[in-house]
C-alpha cells in the first residue's frame, strides 16, 4: 500500500484512545492516518473484539468504537509499527505483513500536521527468582491469549502478585470455563492511606462495585487465595514448582502481576518531551495539558500511555485531542471546541474519580525486597545484585547503570526491565523516584532490519 | 571540608583513567562527575584501539597513541579483572575499508604518507589479500580494498569505562556525581574546588578532563583550550553469529556478536544528541556495501555522543601556568589512549612532569588555528 | 498449562511435529495450546526461554519462522502448514543471492 506524503493526523494505536480520537477528527473534516503494529483495532482491552462475541459493558463500548472507526474514513493500517516521528511532523513506520513476509516490510514515512500517540500500557514487571523460566508469564499475556485465541487455564496454574487486572483476569478465565490452582497475593492489604480517597471514589460507584465483584467472584469459586511474602518460581528448564514462603506447590504455569504503567517509549525518544514522576501511580507520565499537548508543539498523547485511566477515560481524552487537532487546524474555533469538549471532559472526569482510590490501593510491590540474584533485565541476563553494584559505582539513573551493565541493551529496549531498574536504584540510593532519571529511549522505538533502514537513504 | 592530592574534574573515560592511575600510586584521588544523563562521549565511543590513521602530521600524537598500544594489553588485563567482565581487547588488527577505485586511491595515499611519518606498521591490501586474510567473510562486491594495521584492535568501552570506575574505587578514589562544577579557587596548601549543589572540597592538584566541557573549566585555571562538541551517531545489531572477524574502521563486530556501525562526524557546533533518520540510514547503507548479509540483521539500539574536538583534532595536555598543579587533558580517543593516560599521564600528573611527556600536545598550538576536519 | 475453548482447525509444523492450530491466531498462543513452553534459548546463556508479555514487547518468544530467524512468534499470525522451530542461540545470517 502505498501512502500520501501529507496528512493532517496520525494517531499510533488503535485501542480505545486513538479510535475515539481518529473518528472523532473524522468527525471534524481532519484527514487521519491511524497505525497500529496489531492485526486489527481495539487495543488490549478490546483485542480482537471483531471476531469475538462481546461479553460485558467493556466489550460492547469496544465493538461499538470499531464499527464507527472502520466507517469514519480514517487510512488505517494495521502491522504497521511506528519507529521514529523528527522534527516538523515525520514519521517513520514499517509496514508490509508480519512472520514469513517480514522480508517484505518497508519502511515508510509521512509529514503530519499533529501526532496524536496512543500507545496505552504496559505491565509493571514483577521480578521473582525463576521468572525466566518458560511457563513463567504475565497476566496480561494470558488475557490475551484468552481474548484472541480463546484460550484458558487448566490444572496446575497459579497467579501472583497484587493489581485490579488479576482479578479482573481471575475471573474472566473462571467465567470461560478455566481452573485456577491459586492465587498468591503478594499485597500488604488495604494501605492506610488508600481510604483518604475513598470519597472521592464513591462518585462512580459502578467502578468500584465492579473491583469488589471480580474478587468476590474467585473466592467464590473456591480458588485458594494465600498472602504471601516471598515467591520463587523453580524449575530445570521449564516451571516445574512455585515456592510460597518456602513451601513448595508444583506448578505448570505461574502468571505475574504488579499492575501497568503508561507505555512513554516513544514520547520518552521525543527531545524536549518531558515526563514527570507520578508518585501514586509509580510511574513516569508525559507532562500534558488539559486536551492531550505534549510539551513539544504538534505532538499529543491520550489514553493510558498519558497516566493509566482505563479503557473508558481513554476514549474520552482521545475525542478531546481530536477536538484540540481540529481547534489547531482551523477546523474549529476556539468557543466551538470549548462547547464540544464540554460532556466528554465531565465523563472523563467521572471515570478518573475512583483513579487516586485504585492506585493507593494497589500500589506496586517494592523493589527493595527483589533479591541480588533476580535477574531485572531478561534479554541481557543482567541481575538486581549487578544493578545496585553500579549503583555503588556511582550510578545515579538508569542511563549510566545501562552502560555499566548492559541494562536495558537488549532487543526490548529496555520495555520489560525499565521500572525494575528504576525502581532497583531509587531503592539503592535511597532517594525518591523521582529523583532518578529513566532510559533515555531512542529512535528506532523498535527494532528494524538494516536493509529497510539503508533503503531510505537517499 | 575533603581535602584531595587530587581532583579530577570529569568521570569520562579520560578523567576515570587518570584518577585510576593517580590513585594506583597511592594519591587520594576524587573524580566529579555530572549526572546520568551528561555528554558523556565515553558513551558513544566506538571501541577501537586504533593506530592506523591517527596523527596524520602530528607526529607526537602518533607516537603518544602508539604508545598507548603497547601498555594496552597490560591495562586489559588489569581492567578485566577490576570490571569482573572479560573487557574484550582483542588486537587482531584492524581495517579501513575502501569502496571503490576513488576511495582506494586516496587511501593508497594516506598510507604512504603515514610510512614518510615513522608510521610502518600500516599497509594496504587488494581484495585478494583481504579474502586471503579473512576467509568466508562476505565482504560486498564494491569492497575494493582496505588499509590494515597488525597493531589495531577493538574493545568493549562500557566494561573499559566500568572496569576503570571500579579500580579507581578499588585504590582507595572518591567518585563524586551528581554536580557541576561552578568554581576552582587557590586556596592553603592547594585548589578549592566548588559545586553547584553547594559542596565544596580542597585539592592539592586538579585535572580538568571534562571532554566536551572543557572550554569554560580549563578558563578557570587559565588555559585556552578551545574544544568544539562533534556528534557521531551509532547502529548496534541483534547478536549474529560470526561474521566479521576484524574490526574496521566504522564497523566491527563486539565480542557479544552485536554489529556496531558508525559513526558520523557532525560539526555543527549543537550540544544536543538527538539520532537522525537520514544519518542512520546513510550508515546502514554503507554498512551493507562492505557486509551485504547485514541486511536481514536487526538493528536494536541507535544512539549519539558528542565527541570533544581540538581545533587540529589531536589531543591536549598541559599545566597551567597560572594555576600551578592544575592541568588539564582532553581528546576524542580516551579508548586507545586509556593506557597512556592510566600510565605515564597519570604519573606526571602526580610528579608536574606533564610538560615533559607530551610538550608538543600543549594547547598553546591553537593559537590563531581555525578548526580542521576531525580525524 | 492452557486448553482451548474453541476447536483447532488447522495444522503447523514445530520442531518437525505437527500440531493442531487456529487459522488468524498467534503462532505463541498455538504452541501454548499444544503445551509448548521453551520456545528459544538465548544468545547470553543458553538457557531455555518462552512468550512473557504476547504484545510485542518482551522479544522472549523468538523462533525460526520458515527458516527466518529471531521472529516474534506473538506477532506472527498462523496459517495452515506454517513450519516453525525455536530459536537456538545466536541466529545466524542468510546467504545472500543478491549482493548487490
Amino acid at each position: 500500500m502505498s501512502a500520501p506524503e501529507q496528512v493532517d493526523l496520525l494517531i499510533l494505536g488503535a485501542g480505545p484512545a486513538g479510535m475515539a480520537a481518529a473518528i472523532a477528527a473524522r468527525g471534524q473534516g481532519v484527514s487521519v492516518l491511524l497505525l497500529d503494529e496489531n492485526a486489527g483495532p481495539g487495543g488490549q482491552v478490546h483485542r480482537a473484539i471483531e471476531t469475538r462475541a462481546a461479553k460485558d459493558d467493556q466489550d460492547a463500548d469496544g465493538a461499538r468504537l470499531v464499527l464507527a472507526l472502520r466507517t469514519s474514513g480514517a487510512d488505517l493500517r494495521f502491522g504497521a509499527t511506528l519507529w521514529a516521528i523528527e522534527p516538523g511532523g515525520k514519521v517513520f513506520w514499517s509496514e508490509g505483513g508480519v512472520g514469513p513476509e517480514a522480508r517484505g516490510t518497508q519502511a515508510r514515512s509521512i509529514t503530519a500536521r499533529r501526532v496524536l500517540l496512543c500507545a496505552g500500557a504496559t505491565e509493571r514487571p514483577l521480578p521473582i527468582p525463576g521468572w525466566t523460566l518458560p511457563g513463567v508469564m504475565s497476566v496480561g499475556a494470558a488475557q490475551i491469549a484468552l481474548k484472541t485465541a480463546g484460550l484458558v487455564p487448566e490444572a496446575r496454574v497459579w497467579i501472583a502478585g497484587q493489581g485490579p487486572l488479576l482479578w479482573l483476569y481471575a475471573k474472566q478465565a473462571l467465567a470461560a470455563g478455566g481452573r485456577i490452582a491459586g492465587i498468591v497475593d503478594l499485597s500488604h492489604g488495604v494501605p492506610p492511606d488508600a481510604l483518604r480517597h475513598l470519597p472521592r471514589a464513591l462518585l462512580a460507584p459502578g467502578y468500584l462495585a465492579k473491583g469488589l465483584a471480580w474478587q468476590y467472584a474467585v473466592k467464590r469459586a473456591g480458588v485458594p487465595i494465600l498472602r504471601a511474602e516471598s515467591l520463587r518460581a523453580e524449575g530445570e528448564d521449564r516451571l516445574r514448582r512455585i515456592v510460597i514462603d518456602e513451601v513448595a506447590h508444583e506448578a505448570d504455569l505461574l502468571l505475574l502481576h504488579d499492575g501497568v504503567v503508561p507505555n512513554t517509549q516513544v514520547t520518552r525518544a521525543i527531545p524536549g518531551c518531558l515526563h514527570d514522576w507520578d508518585a501514586v501511580q509509580a510511574c513516569w507520565r508525559p507532562r500534558l495539558d488539559a486536551w492531550g499537548n505534549t510539551t513539544v508543539e504538534g505532538v499529543m498523547v491520550a489514553g493510558d500511555a498519558g497516566g493509566i485511566g482505563g479503557a473508558r477515560a481513554a476514549a474520552h481524552a482521545g475525542r478531546l485531542a481530536a477536538l484540540e487537532v481540529a481547534h489547531a487546524l482551523g477546523r474549529l474555533t476556539r468557543n466551538q471546541r470549548d462547547a464540544e469538549a464540554g460532556r466528554w471532559r465531565l465523563a472523563l472526569n467521572r471515570q478518573l474519580a475512583p483513579r487516586r482510590f485504585l492506585d493507593a490501593l494497589f500500589p506496586p510491590l517494592p523493589a527493595a525486597a527483589i533479591a541480588d540474584d533476580t535477574i531485572l533485565c531478561r534479554c541481557e541476563e543482567v541481575t538486581a545484585g549487578r544493578v545496585r553494584e553500579a549503583v555503588s559505582l556511582g550510578c545515579l539513573g538508569a542511563n549510566q547503570t545501562k552502560a555499566f551493565t548492559r541494562t536495558g541493551m537488549g532487543p526490548c529496549q529496555g520495555r520489560v526491565c525499565g521500572p525494575a531498574v528504576h525502581a532497583v536504584i531509587a531503592a539503592a540510593r535511597e532517594v525518591d523516584p523521582a529523583a532518578v532519571d529513566p532510559f533515555r529511549t531512542r529512535f528506532p522505538t523498535k527494532p528494524l532490519t538494516l536493509g529497510e533502514l539503508a533503503a531510505l537513504a537517499s | 571540608m575533603e581535602r584531595y592530592d587530587v581532583a579530577i574534574i570529569g568521570g569520562g573515560m579520560v578523567g576515570t583513567a587518570i584518577g585510576y592511575g593517580c590513585a594506583g600510586h597511592g594519591a587520594r584521588v576524587a573524580v566529579l562527575d555530572e549526572g546520568d544523563v551528561a555528554l558523556r562521549a565515553s558513551r558513544g565511543n566506538f571501541g577501537l584501539v586504533w593506530g592506523q590513521s591517527k596523527g596524520d602530521n602530528m607526529p607526537a600524537y602518533a607516537a603518544w597513541t602508539r604508545r598507548s598500544i603497547a601498555l594496552w594489553p597490560d591495562l586489559a588485563e588489569r581492567v578485566s579483572v577490576l570490571a569482573g567482565r572479560d573487557v574484550q581487547y582483542r588486537q587482531v588488527g584492524g581495517l579501513t575499508f575502501c569502496l571503490d577505485e576513488q576511495e582506494l586511491v586516496a587511501r593508497r595515499d594516506f598510507v604512504h604518507r603515514r610510512h614518510n611519518q615513522g608510521h610502518a606498521s600500516v599497509r594496504m591490501l587488494d581484495r585478494r589479500e583481504l579474502e586471503e586474510l579473512m576467509p568466508g567473510c562476505p565482504l560486498g562486491p564494491d569492497v575494493s580494498g582496505a588499509s590494515y594495521d597488525p597493531n589495531d584492535g577493538h574493545v568493549d568501552p562500557l566494561t573499559l569505562l566500568r572496569g576503570l570506575h571500579a579500580g579507581l574505587r578499588a585504590a582507595g578514589g572518591a567518585h563524586l556525581p551528581g554536580a557541576p562544577l561552578d568554581a576552582i579557587e587557590p586556596a592553603a596548601g592547594g585548589y578549592r574546588l566548588r559545586r553547584a549543589d553547594g559542596s565544596e572540597l580542597l585539592a592539592a592538584r586538579v585535572v580538568v578532563a571534562a571532554g566536551v566541557a572543557t572550554t569554560p573549566i580549563a578558563a578557570m585555571i587559565g588555559l585556552d583550550v578551545p574544544v568544539r562538541p562533534v556528534r557521531g551517531q551509532n547502529i548496534v545489531t541483534e547478536r549474529l553469529a560470526p561474521i566479521l572477524p576484524k574490526p574496521a574502521s566504522a564497523i566491527r563486530q563486539t565480542g557479544d556478536g552485536t554489529v556496531q556501525i558508525g559513526v558520523t562526524n557532525e560539526d555543527d557546533g549543537s550540544f544536543e544528541t538527538p539520532t537522525t533518520t537520514a544519518a542512520l540510514a546513510g550508515m546502514a547503507a554503507r554498512a551493507l556495501r562492505v557486509l551485504p548479509p547485514l541486511a536481514q540483521a536487526r538493528m536494536v539500539r541507535s544512539w549519539a555522543a558528542l565527541r570533544p574536538m581540538t581545533p587540529d583534532g589531536c589531543p591536549a595536555y598541559a599545566e597551567s601556568a597560572t594555576h600551578p598543579g592544575c592541568f588539564v587533558a582532553v581528546c576524542h580517543s580516551g579508548v586507545t589512549l586509556a593506557a597512556v593516560h592510566a600510565g605515564p599521564l597519570a604519573e606526571a600528573v602526580l610528579s608536574g612532569a606533564v610538560a615533559e611527556i607530551a610538550a608538543e600536545l600543549h594547547p598553546s598550538r591553537f593559537v590563531g588555528m581555525t578548526h580542521v576536519q576531525a580525524h | 498449562m492452557f486448553k482451548r475453548t474453541d476447536p483447532p482447525d488447522c495444522t503447523i509444523t514445530w520442531d518437525g511435529r505437527e500440531l493442531p492450530a487456529r487459522n488468524g491466531e498467534s503462532l505463541a498462543t498455538a504452541l501454548l495450546a499444544a503445551g509448548v513452553l521453551h520456545f528459544r534459548e538465548t544468545p547470553v546463556s543458553g538457557a531455555a526461554r518462552g512468550p512473557l508479555c504476547l504484545m510485542g514487547a518482551c522479544f522472549d518468544c523468538l523462533v525460526e519462522l520458515d527458516g527466518q530467524p529471531n521472529v516474534q512468534a506473538c506477532m506472527t499470525p498462523v496459517r495452515p502448514g506454517l513450519v516453525a522451530a525455536p530459536q537456538r542461540g545466536i541466529r545466524g545470517l542468510p546467504e545472500v543471492e543478491d549482493a548487490a
